[in-house]
């Protein structure tokens, strides 16, 4: 019968948009603004209105999310800053849109170079996200950030970060990415054992 | 590597042709060179006695120590096998060859880019001018002495980034705080140029236009659809010719999104083209990932090998590639048939829910960057694993099924769709389509079971062919895939071992001198990357066979003759993505 | 903020007889017109009419975020106009090409005032990772004012709502009686139409390039 499989077709949208009052109902009060219903609307299960709330509620960034990079600096005991890149130069490097430019400090007195950037710009405009950065980093100082809400007004002004814009405690990358944090402060305090053993190691023979 | 083959083929080709066929004499070149004058003949006998009868990649390589241009052809049987490589060569100051595409339409748009981009001529080629760059354009980009407004250094890492790299922007640097440049001459009396409207275009069009013969004792009308036009899928243009409502001529104008992914990816270090490659067909950086982690570990040879757990997720990564894609290509058209907005909102749920795998693995919704040459970048975190579990097996069939009970029988979707666009069998051989265009029409030719790659062989599906060649086919084809790839990740999930998914992953990536052609069945077709290595940090020469691309050169001869609310749908059936037919 | 309150009508700013003071309501037109803002401010930030016009990858983006999970409905946002005539916003989804610009800047001219353009991504912003290409425009701002930046490569959807709260706020920054599409004397040229020549023109750098060329210096 001609019409027959425009009406089934009709049947199907018809489902769904019962659906979503069956499912707004049996949800009743739990299906927004809570991480459950968040959950739920992400999962295989998710049946009726599929809308997120932005802004009054936000998709959780899964830990790999990567978007502009930033720069990653260790609190010292007395209270100190002490960044963790060396400007050894390998994000610049692999960077493909080459955005990164990195100043290194040199000593004032000898005039040799000092392993620690005394600037460090990425062009946001430039950047493509791409996490290489992050990745070939030998001393987990530059990591990928998890804040979209860039959005500005004025680029000339906004768009090139600098290091003082970039910088974020490392508590700030525990508290986003505490699985990667966890692995690689584990690696790092195995290296400084070690570290600590064959100096232990090396002042015992010389102490014979 | 392919020794035997090698032998077997030159003896054919040398059989046929003593002396005017010898093998490329260079290391780590596999194919056969040809002096000009005798390629039309041993293109023809290719065709018409080998059986190479599909033309897949055409693209000029500069040699500027040489002086020469080089312009190498992939040929292969519609069967099934591997490729042969030919090349011809041309001297630079007068670089002229001749044109295949009178042998194989195929090559049309690929010689329109070899000229447009590095000034090869092609004698007899029916309609030479530029393709994606504007006509009177100054200079041929791609050739290794043209310098952009922007130039800085040959090959990346610059090295004013480090370590005493004060920032600056680029336009900063130029007059004209943009990224242009003008010859002396022309600055001394800009204003006396005249834009033209496309003069070759028209004349082009109308010269097609006649030699239809008209219906009506009427004008035609010329109508350009695009650059901004809801149909297009992004910034395409038509240039259509009508008689009354049918289409007497089209032709597709493009390069309003090239953004000169192969010289940027020529100063790139091999690396730092995965992540641009994910700009090319931008809803599918899976696969297109997948393509050139393929070509350059061909070229790496036994310096990398792919553990056996990445095998699996690439092949996992890939096919969920293909159904987020199809499943976008089926709502779009559905789209463009009128059927505003519905459909594809339900296929772009089940994609965002593909695309939360994507973001919790890769990092990034669409731009995933995940493949490294020999493995991908990490593995799967176990939720994100679980959601994959569920979706490949419980969810997306369901949700496939609802799709197909949806729209398949649908009277208007039949009608609109159904001898729209028809395309035969050799045909669609002969324009080089490729993936589902060329299905649809019959040809069972996927490069999965053609010329295996990765770990296809272990897995059992089928190659989905349709045999009427229109629309329809185009849409129903479409579905097919969607079951079949996941009837690859129900069987890749269930048997992926444990282990490592990186070999390893140094920073400096280098690759031994030579060429290589690395090619994957991406959602749109056969999806290449054309690699030349000179030994150093960055290729030599990367030249992308994108499948749109060259699955749009058929698009005029599915569109003569039908009405022009047809070109909508047809286009949508080809399933175009701009990123890459312009690069 | 304060230019935006509402005005306190019995404090007009210039001296009043003191017989009237609190009893008539002294005011300029001006800040009478000035009450109307946040009515009609209210009006323009949710209905505000993008152009169906995407370029590149951030399109897609664009397209899922009017989709079902991030529905710019909520926003009033959903009414995709293809035609500039009918449309408030533009957003510059992606890599801005040389051969594109004309036609962008085209369209800009046909849009009516009030108008917006937004830059989505870092390509629309100022070049993206294609800056460098030989085909590629350093951000459409050189060609069109551009209200809100949204930096990203693509931007989440997320981010671009995030973007488009941005614009509503300055819409709610605007007044009536400042801004300049009610103005009188309206700048009535449009942007000129760059040029595609030898590379891309803008009319506005003609006189430098004479000038540059009489200097002998090659840009």
């Amino acid at each position: 019968m001609y019409g027959k499989g425009i009406l089934t077709g009709m049947k199907v949208t018809m489902a769904r948009f019962v659906t979503t009052y069956l499912d707004d109902l049996r949800m009743l009060g739990r299906r927004y603004y809570n991480p459950a219903g968040i959950e739920y609307r992400r999962s295989k299960d998710a049946k009726g209105i599929f809308t997120v709330q932005y802004p009054e509620e936000k998709l959780p960034m899964p830990e790999e999310f990567r978007f502009v990079p930033f720069l990653i600096y260790d609190v010292m005991p007395d209270g100190s800053h002490q960044d963790r890149c060396t400007s050894c130069g390998i994000c610049a490097k692999v960077c493909p849109p080459q955005c990164i430019w990195i100043e290194q400090t040199t000593n004032p007195e000898t005039g040799r170079p000092v392993p620690e950037p005394v600037e460090f710009f990425i062009d946001i405009d430039i950047c493509m996200n791409c996490g290489y950065c992050a990745e070939y980093c030998p001393f987990d100082a530059i990591k990928m950030d998890h804040n979209y809400e860039l959005a500005s007004y004025d680029r000339h002004a906004y768009h090139i970060f600098n290091k003082e814009r970039l910088s974020q405690p490392a508590e700030y990358y525990a508290g986003i990415r505490p699985a990667n944090y966890s692995r690689e402060e584990a690696i790092r305090r195995e290296k400084e054992a070690k570290k600590a053993a064959a100096e232990a190691a090396r002042a015992a023979k010389a102490a014979e | 590597m392919t020794e035997m083959t090698a032998e077997r083929k030159l003896s054919a080709l040398e059989e046929r042709f003593p002396g005017k066929v010898s093998p490329d004499a260079r290391p780590g070149y596999e194919g056969f060179t040809v002096a000009p004058k005798d390629l039309l003949e041993v293109a023809t006998a290719l065709r018409d006695e080998l059986g190479y009868d599909y033309l897949s990649s055409v693209t000029a390589v500069d040699y500027p120590e040489e002086n020469v241009f080089e312009v190498v052809y992939h040929f292969y049987k519609s069967t099934g096998g591997r490729a042969l490589v030919l090349s011809a060569q041309t001297p630079r100051n007068k670089a002229s060859l001749p044109s295949l595409t009178p042998l194989y339409p195929a090559a049309d748009f690929q010689e329109r880019e070899a000229w447009d981009l590095m000034g090869v001529k092609f004698e007899g080629h029916p309609d030479l001018r530029r393709i994606l760059m504007w006509e009177g354009f100054d200079g041929f980009p791609l050739r290794k002495d043209w310098k952009e407004a922007y130039y800085e250094e040959e090959h990346k890492p610059f090295a004013a980034r480090w370590p005493e790299g004060a920032v600056r922007r680029s336009e900063d640097l130029n007059a004209f705080s943009g990224n242009v440049a003008y010859s002396k001459e022309f600055m001394a009396q800009p204003d006396k140029y005249e834009e033209e409207a496309e003069p070759l275009l028209y004349a082009k069009l109308n010269e097609e236009a006649e030699k239809m013969g008209r219906n009506f004792e009427t004008d035609f009308v010329t109508v350009n659809m695009g650059p901004q036009h809801p149909s297009t899928h992004g910034v395409f243009r038509m240039a259509v010719m009508l008689d009354g409502e049918t289409i007497v001529a089209l032709k597709p104008v493009m390069g309003y999104l090239h953004r000169n992914h192969e010289k940027i990816g020529e100063r790139n270090t091999y690396l730092h083209n995965m992540p641009f490659t994910d700009r090319l067909d931008y809803l599918s950086s899976m696969s297109n990932n997948w393509g050139y982690a393929l070509a350059v570990e061909k070229l790496m040879g036994n310096r990398v090998s792919v553990p056996e757990r990445a095998e699996y997720i690439r092949v996992i990564m890939a096919e969920l590639t293909r159904i987020s894609n199809h499943l976008w290509a089926i709502g779009f058209l559905l789209n463009d048939l009128g059927a505003f907005f519905t459909p594809s909102l339900y296929a772009i749920e089940e994609r965002e829910l593909i695309l939360d795998i994507f973001e919790a693995t890769t990092g990034s919704r669409m731009m995933c960057n995940y493949f490294r040459f020999g493995g991908v970048a990490r593995d799967f975190p176990e939720d994100s694993w679980n959601k994959l579990k569920d979706l490949v097996n419980e969810r997306l069939p369901r949700r496939i099924d609802e799709l197909d009970v949806y729209l398949t029988n649908n009277e208007i979707v039949g009608s609109r769709t159904t001898g729209v666009g028809v395309l035969t069998p050799e045909e669609a051989i002969a324009y080089g389509m490729a993936g589902p265009v060329l299905r649809a029409s019959g040809v069972p030719y996927d490069v999965r079971r053609a010329d295996p790659y990765g770990i296809y062989e272990s897995f059992d599906f089928d190659v989905a062919v349709r045999y009427h060649g229109d629309c329809y086919d185009r849409y129903i084809i479409r579905m097919d895939e969607l079951r079949q790839s996941l009837k690859i990740l129900q069987q890749a999930v269930k048997r992926i071992p444990a282990g490592s998914v990186l070999d390893k992953n140094p920073y400096n990536v280098r690759v031994p001198a030579g060429e290589s052609y690395g090619r994957v069945e991406g959602p749109k077709g056969e999806l290449g990357f054309y690699i030349v290595s000179d030994g150093s940090a960055n290729p030599h020469r990367y030249h992308v066979r994108a499948p749109s691309f060259i699955n749009l050169t058929a698009l005029e001869k599915m569109c003569v003759g039908q009405k022009v609310a047809d070109v909508v749908v047809i286009l949508g059936s080809i399933d175009i993505v701009l990123g890459e037919v312009d690069r | 903020m304060t230019d935006n309150a509402i005005p306190n009508i019995n404090t007009p700013g210039y001296d009043v007889p003191a017989e009237m003071q609190g009893q008539v309501a002294v005011t300029s037109m001006d800040r009478l017109l000035k009450l109307l803002d946040p009515a009609y401010n209210w009006g323009r930030r949710n209905s505000i009419w993008p152009m169906m016009f995407g370029l590149a990858c951030c399109a897609i983006e664009m397209i899922c975020t009017a989709a079902s999970r991030y529905d710019l409905a909520r926003f009033g946002m959903e009414v995709m106009r293809a035609s500039p005539r009918q449309s408030d916003m533009m957003i510059v989804s992606g890599t801005v090409t040389k051969k594109m610009v004309p036609q962008i800047v085209r369209l800009y001219n046909q849009m009516p005032e009030p108008k917006y353009v937004i830059a989505m991504g870092a390509c629309a912003s100022g070049g993206g990772p294609f800056k460098e290409g030989y085909n590629v425009v350093s951000g459409i701002d050189r060609y069109v004012p551009v209200d809100v930046y949204i930096p990203g490569c693509p931007p989440t959807p997320q981010a671009l709502l995030h973007g488009l709260m941005k614009l509503q706020e300055k819409i709610d920054s605007q007044s009536i009686t400042r801004e300049r599409w009610y103005d009188s004397d309206v700048p009535a040229d449009a942007i000129p139409v760059p040029v595609l020549g030898p590379d891309l023109m803008d009319p506005r750098d003609f006189k430098k390039m004479k000038q540059l060329a009489k200097q002998g210096a090659k840009a």
